[in-house]
């Protein structure tokens, strides 16, 4: 298990390690011996065009399919031999919506409850707590399939967290969000990371989602091709901004090109 | 993870099947109104030129609509094992699938208390569409109501299996079309759910050995057997191991490791 030394205290442990991870589909190759951890309290994004593995890495670390090589560890257990425990800790925001349109916020919300082990009385109050934090305590009582796609993301976010996890996944959970709820979701998830002591891990193809001081992962073709404060990674680039540190880094793409 | 996760879990996943039916009330009426038409139309043409005879567990002459009701029981609950198979490829195309996937929870465990929601939601269809029935005159032993309910319960996990096995290989949706021409249909044509196995070999030998061979039509047969308070030890341990048989398969396929899903997840996640 890696350790990494706190500013200001004793070497802190990854919430999850992803250790030499290679995955194939058939003979094509999506992830080539992909390594890194994500600490608790820190956001760490994870930025690559379409089709660059963020996706893979995902289904690896949630279980919908076990990796044939590496190691993942999610706070600091194996994730194979820890079977579906391993998923415990995790809260996961999928790239695919996943509520169920003809149920309620609340409905919906208990149900995730019920698949985490969480008491009804226990239950509401977190979902209360978490829909209140993300303005959307007064649709509580409405069908999911009447909100629009910026209030389903929330609502998302809010079960992800019903459970307290202590790694949070998001798989571009942005995509299709206006500007402003864009920036409303970045900055909840990065107060979440702060105040909560949460990891997160954040998949994104979209720029003005990285701030300056989260960790950074260029993913390109499976391989992590840069990797540091995203201030660092910038700078050791000698690029401007993040967009062109990101063109030099996997050799001319665009932001056009990648959200394409 | 306790005990009381698992319980708080499993009625979290029967709920959910639940009020996703009790919200869908045309799928209710839907499979009501299936089995009412064969009771009423059909058997009542049939009444007259069908005569059964007195072959276990039946003691007496029947008339045909009571032959018929086991079978369109097992109907019934064929038909929400498929639509059971039906949600899944739903929730797999929707997302919803993942949440389930992602829980700190066994696989098998998770795949068994979706089959028990199905089954519970299949014996709220039987045992309406009984009650309809005996309005319109098919009286079954008293007892025998209460006596059929572990097989009806056996059975929908059977057919549930079933459909959560087939619901592992369906790649989208749109398909789904083909499950009922190439399973429904001819699972309930090919049984002793129409006629009995006997006047079957009398009109084709080898109609007779693919309905003996129709898990089916053993399905029918134990449920049969249980409204006379009878165990029908052949069908029981036919349609027990096609339980076990279509479960441990759908377990296997929904296994991350080296399941049939890992390749359908697989191939979305290559896309993304």
């Amino acid at each position: 298990m890696q350790k990494e030394a706190g500013k200001d205290g004793p070497p802190r442990t990854p919430v999850l390690t992803v250790k030499d991870v290679s995955y194939w589909y058939g003979a094509k190759r999506a992830l080539d011996e992909v390594s890194f951890e994500v600490y608790p309290g820190r956001v760490t994004a994870l930025l690559g065009p379409n089709g660059a593995g963020k996706t893979t890495l995902f289904s690896l670390i949630t279980r919908l399919f076990d990796a044939p090589a590496g190691r993942i560890e999610i706070c600091g257990r194996a994730a194979s031999e820890w079977g579906a425990k391993a998923l415990g800790p995790l809260g996961v925001v999928f790239q695919q919506p996943t509520l169920d349109l003809d149920l309620t916020v609340k409905q919906n919300l208990r149900y995730f409850s019920a698949l985490r082990g969480l008491k009804r009385k226990e239950a509401d109050e977190r979902m209360l707590r978490a829909l209140t934090n993300l303005d959307m305590a007064e649709r509580i009582g409405e069908r999911v399939r009447s909100l629009n796609g910026g209030h389903r993301r929330r609502v998302e976010i809010a079960r992800s967290l019903l459970h307290s996890p202590k790694l949070l996944l998001l798989d571009e959970p942005t995509i299709g969000l206006d500007d402003p709820t864009r920036r409303a979701i970045v900055r909840h998830v990065h107060e979440l990371a702060r105040n909560d002591n949460i990891g997160v891990l954040w998949a994104t193809h979209l720029f003005d989602e990285v701030q300056p001081d989260d960790d950074l992962l260029v993913i390109n073709r499976g391989k992590i091709v840069a990797r540091g404060l995203t201030k660092d990674v910038v700078a050791e680039t000698g690029a401007k901004d993040l967009g062109g540190a990101f063109r030099l880094l996997i050799g001319g793409d665009t932001e056009e090109d990648i959200a394409a | 993870m306790n005990l009381m996760h698992y319980v708080r879990a499993f009625c979290g996943i029967v709920w959910r099947e639940l009020l996703r039916f009790l919200q869908q009330r045309e799928r209710f009426f839907a499979a009501l109104v299936r089995p009412l038409i064969w009771l009423i139309i059909f058997a009542a043409g049939f009444r007259a030129a069908l005569g059964i005879s007195i072959i276990p567990p039946y003691q007496t002459y029947i008339t045909y609509d009571v032959y018929i009701t086991p079978g369109l029981l097992a109907m019934i609950q064929l038909f929400q094992g498929m639509q059971s198979s039906l949600s899944m490829v739903y929730d797999r195309e929707m997302g919803s699938m993942r949440v389930l996937l992602t829980t700190p929870l066994p696989r098998w465990f998770l795949l068994v208390a979706r089959l028990f929601g199905g089954v519970i939601v299949s014996l709220f269809q039987v045992y309406t569409f009984l009650l309809v029935a005996y309005f319109c005159g098919v009286e079954l032993p008293h007892w025998g109501y209460l006596a059929a309910l572990p097989t009806l319960i056996l059975t929908g996990l059977m057919f549930g299996a079933l459909g959560m096995l087939l619901s592992s290989t369906i790649k989208q949706l749109e398909n789904f079309a083909g499950i009922m021409n190439f399973v429904i249909f001819p699972m309930f044509f090919a049984s002793s759910a129409l006629y009995p196995l006997w006047k079957m070999r009398e009109g084709s030998l080898w109609l007779y050995y693919i309905c003996l061979y129709n898990p089916f039509t053993w399905a029918v047969e134990l449920i049969r057997f249980a409204f006379y308070l009878e165990i029908n030890w052949q069908a029981l341990g036919i349609v027990g191991g096609c339980t076990l048989l279509f479960l441990a398969l759908s377990v296997w396929a929904y296994d991350p490791s080296f399941g049939i899903q890992q390749r359908k997840v697989g191939a979305a996640a290559a896309a993304g």
